[in-house]
């Protein structure tokens, strides 16, 4: 595989034939850009996982414990006996091959295991051996295979080559979700002790400090503050940032990224600008300070332990409900998992916005609003007051994030808040947005720098659409709402498309909100001239 | 696994099968075999595996609400919620469900990527799949549906009416059923796009070609029974009756097209229970497709779910209390002034 210092070119250049030999003999080399580092010690150790030891994916020994396969059969009967969906989708695949091209990671590498039916033929090969008449009877004719080291090397490196952002399954005419495959795969992989630095570092942030970034509570209220100054300096208004304040009305959560990285930091400021022009009664929680879930990406435990502190934080600071910032992955938690995990959450009250008095009837059992839900509300209702021309400079295209889609359905709040923000809306094909939406390449714990070449490639997809409207449109800003597509999209959009910005839904609001007893604004919220020139930025960079 | 033996075994437990019927002809002894025993066990296994497999599945719980979303989701008043891709009524999940079974509508939104010129990359319809599937789907239905004409005395009314409609063509292609045709060809396309796509042919196991080889060999005999190798009728029915009746007999003339079509049924269905053709009911049972998105409305319980570690906000501020009391951000416990 190529370095990740090669031309977009080199790299787009894939070849989409498999090889000619049987997939069966597992085989795979972890090449720089093409794997997450193992988790450190420290981290194992802290989060008390199994096995715990130093190690690296390139090591020919992968001091797995001896009993490994024991370990992994009694942990896939576990699985089998309580989930459906897993025990359901190793049973009924008919390998049509619909999903054969659905995935980013497959369109952007051309690795025939990266078809969303060979990454779970990786797991099917196996339970089909132990688990199933046929195989234990046949063996590989049955398409079963035996577990050993090499099966385990596998499926650390495909299942931590799928986002799990479930395009596939859109496709699947049986629905076979493979985020069930990889995430339950993962589970396996737990333990016997291979996990990534990338989650299990970030978990353990979460787990103590409340947020991935490991900020502690002193940190991220100065963080807030410079918010607040940045803010005064744009707009002359000084806004509120309460936090930790028991009574509020709202507790806010959304993730850590918004406190401290560009360019999720200005959708910071216009959550912050937005709140303070509708008087909202809310607080920020150090506690709770992480919307997303990292460890849904290592495990079920995981996932629900820091999953608790929402709920928890609420009770504790008396609030009547919750308000989720824009975030992809915290989204499918907050909306398929999080009453599950820690509901029901009888403290809480149904959420009412207390600016239109509208009832959010969707979120009447699990009591927490999405931000653009919130939004889409406020301006439906006439409560904001919108200058889109302010974001003239902008020609803006907008990602569906995999989650908010997928797992939400979460597609017409945000394009009618960017609808009202913007004059400059352009949709990318069909074929790209919306439930079809690609993943940003980043996401389910895949954004590490060292993972830097599967992060590119897994992007092609979403980055080629971009490229169409870039050129078409002279599109300049990719539009999302989730934290790891602003964290990942600067580098793949400048990689492949250069010229295209990423922004939250938020800083676009931000920038259009007329606030009261506002300055005349001279500055976007990145601090940058409100107008320039568009005509040449956005279409210099042909092809 | 060479990648012949992927096609060829299974080939060859079609043509072992094919040659096993020719023990018929041994006489009235392994015609019984044939006609009475095997085709009881195909039933039990049929019948009893299918249970076992939908009951095994059924054990296992779901523990989350997992559908997948494909259409605007249920929120405020005034946008539209697509109803069948985004369900939150036990109605539209019905709708979603008969869609996806009756017309496969996931497989209809298909398309195919492909590199167009450098560097771009486009998405065009691909049907073929989809309509090659429910050509299949279809006739197999329609043909089942003929055949029980052999079944039932008096002739169950729908078969007639579906036979004569199917058989409209054999006004001028005698024998030939428009079923029999469709249901060749879509087959046949089936095998062949298993055979030519390299992705497909990648990922096809040895199972993928053995439901398609007996599927096929199936049709073939059975069409050869009807215009080449006549069979006689009437005796086919007796046997079929008294088997279905629990009083078998087998009549004598049946002849060695009709033993062979038989057996190769009898293979498909007591196989069935046990291969991939089980998505027949896993469909049904599959949670990304049979859930409403209703998540934040009504909690879904998780029949296993247990108390994890978690990491307690007063074990969080007794870390942190010093800098939290120190920048002014109120804690519980507290021996210092708070400023507010």
């Amino acid at each position: 595989m190529a370095d990740k210092k090669n031309r977009p070119e080199e790299m787009a250049s894939i070849d989409y034939r498999p090889p000619h030999r049987d997939w069966m003999d597992p085989s795979v080399e972890f090449t720089k850009g093409s794997y997450c580092y193992a988790a450190p010690l420290k981290n194992q150790e802290y989060l008390h996982l199994p096995n715990p030891r130093q190690w690296n994916p390139q090591d020919p020994d992968w001091k797995l414990p001896p009993d490994f396969k024991r370990i992994i059969l009694s942990g896939m009967k576990d699985r089998l006996e309580k989930y459906r969906s897993w025990k359901l989708y190793l049973d009924i695949c008919v390998r049509c091959g619909a999903c054969s091209d659905k995935c980013h990671y497959f369109i952007g590498s051309g690795d025939p295991k990266n078809m969303p039916v060979m990454r779970a033929e990786l797991l099917r090969s196996v339970y089909r051996r132990y688990f199933t008449i046929g195989g234990k009877l046949f063996g590989k004719l049955a398409g079963a295979r035996d577990l050993d080291e090499q099966v385990i090397k596998e499926w650390y490196y495909y299942f931590y080559q799928c986002s799990e952002c479930r395009r596939c399954s859109v496709y699947c005419p049986y629905g076979i979700d493979t985020c069930e495959i990889t995430m339950l795969g993962r589970e396996l992989l737990n333990l016997v002790g291979c996990t990534t630095e990338w989650i299990v570092g970030p978990v353990s942030n979460s787990f103590r400090t409340g947020n991935h970034v490991g900020i502690p509570p002193h940190a991220m209220k100065q963080s807030l503050e410079s918010a607040q100054d940045d803010i005064k300096t744009i707009t002359g208004i000084e806004v509120d940032v309460p936090i930790n304040r028991k009574g509020a009305e709202i507790l806010f959560v959304t993730p850590s990224a918004d406190f401290f990285a560009s360019p999720a930091w200005y959708t910071l400021m216009g959550y912050l600008m937005l709140f303070h022009e509708i008087g909202l009664d809310y607080t920020f929680s150090t506690y709770a300070s992480e919307g997303g879930d990292f460890g849904l990406f290592h495990s079920y435990e995981l996932a629900k332990s820091l999953n608790t502190k929402i709920y928890a934080e609420a009770e504790r600071l008396k609030v009547k409900w919750v308000l989720g910032g824009e975030c992809g992955h915290m989204w499918r938690v907050i909306n398929q998992y999080m009453d599950t995990f820690n509901g029901p959450p009888s403290f809480l009250e149904e959420p009412v916005s207390p600016v239109t008095g509208t009832k959010f009837d969707n979120a009447r059992s699990t009591k927490m609003v999405h931000i653009c839900e919130f939004t889409a509300d406020l301006i439906h209702s006439g409560k904001l007051k919108l200058d889109p021309g302010r974001n003239d400079k902008w020609k803006v295209t907008f990602h569906d994030s995999c989650n908010p889609a997928r797992a939400m359905g979460l597609f017409e709040e945000p394009r009618y808040i960017i609808n009202n923000a913007c004059n400059y809306f352009y949709e990318m094909p069909e074929n790209t947005i919306r439930e079809r939406t690609f993943c940003c390449g980043s996401g389910a714990g895949l954004g590490p720098d060292e993972n830097m070449e599967v992060r590119l490639r897994g992007g092609y997809p979403r980055a080629n659409a971009v490229q169409y409207v870039r050129d078409k449109h002279s599109v300049n800003v990719l539009a999302c709402i989730c934290a790891i597509d602003k964290a990942s999209f600067p580098p793949l959009l400048e990689y492949w498309v250069p010229g295209v910005e990423t922004a939250g839904v938020h800083e676009l609001l931000g920038n259009a909100l007329v606030m009261r007893g506002e300055k005349n604004r001279e500055t976007d919220l990145r601090g940058e001239p409100l107008t320039v020139n568009t005509s040449v930025e956005g279409g210099q960079h042909g092809v | 696994m060479n990648r012949a033996a992927i096609i060829l075994c299974p080939l060859a437990a079609v043509i072992l099968l094919i040659l096993l019927s020719l023990l018929t002809l041994l006489g009235n002894g392994t015609e019984y075999i044939f006609a009475v025993v095997i085709p009881y066990l195909a039933l039990t296994s049929f019948f009893a595996g299918i249970i076992y497999r939908v009951v095994r599945w059924a054990q296992s719980p779901v523990p989350f609400n997992i559908p997948t979303v494909a259409g605007q989701e249920k929120s405020l008043p005034w946008i539209k919620n697509d109803k069948i891709e985004s369900p939150v009524s036990n109605w539209a999940v019905a709708w979603r469900m008969l869609l996806e079974m009756l017309f496969f509508r996931s497989l209809f939104r298909n398309n195919n990527m492909q590199q167009a010129g450098q560097h771009r990359l486009v998405y065009g319809g691909s049907r073929w799949l989809w309509l090659g599937g429910l050509a299949f789907h279809w006739s197999l239905l329609i043909i089942l549906i003929r055949h029980l004409r052999f079944f039932t005395e008096p002739v169950f009314q729908p078969s007639i009416w579906i036979s004569t409609i199917d058989g409209i063509l054999q006004l001028a292609l005698p024998a030939l059923f428009i079923t029999d045709f469709i249901i060749l060809t879509a087959v046949s396309y089936l095998l062949v796009r298993r055979l030519v796509s390299t992705r497909i042919r990648y990922i096809s196991i040895p199972s993928d070609y053995l439901a398609l080889f007996l599927i096929l060999a199936v049709v073939i005999s059975g069409i050869l029974m009807r215009s080449l190798f006549k069979v006689d009728l009437v005796a086919v029915k007796e046997l079929a009756i008294s088997v279905i009746t629990f009083r078998p007999s087998v009549p004598a003339g049946i002849g060695l097209p009709f033993f062979i079509h038989f057996l190769l049924v009898c293979a498909l269905i007591a196989y069935f229970p046990f291969s991939k053709m089980m998505h027949a009911a896993g469909i049904l049972l599959s949670p990304t497709r049979n859930m409403k998105n209703d998540s934040r409305m009504v909690r879904h319980i998780n029949p296993w779910d247990r108390p994890v570690r978690v990491h307690t906000y007063a074990e969080y501020e007794e870390e942190f209390r010093q800098p939290m009391i120190k920048s002014g951000i109120p804690v519980e416990t507290n021996n210092a002034p708070v400023e507010q």
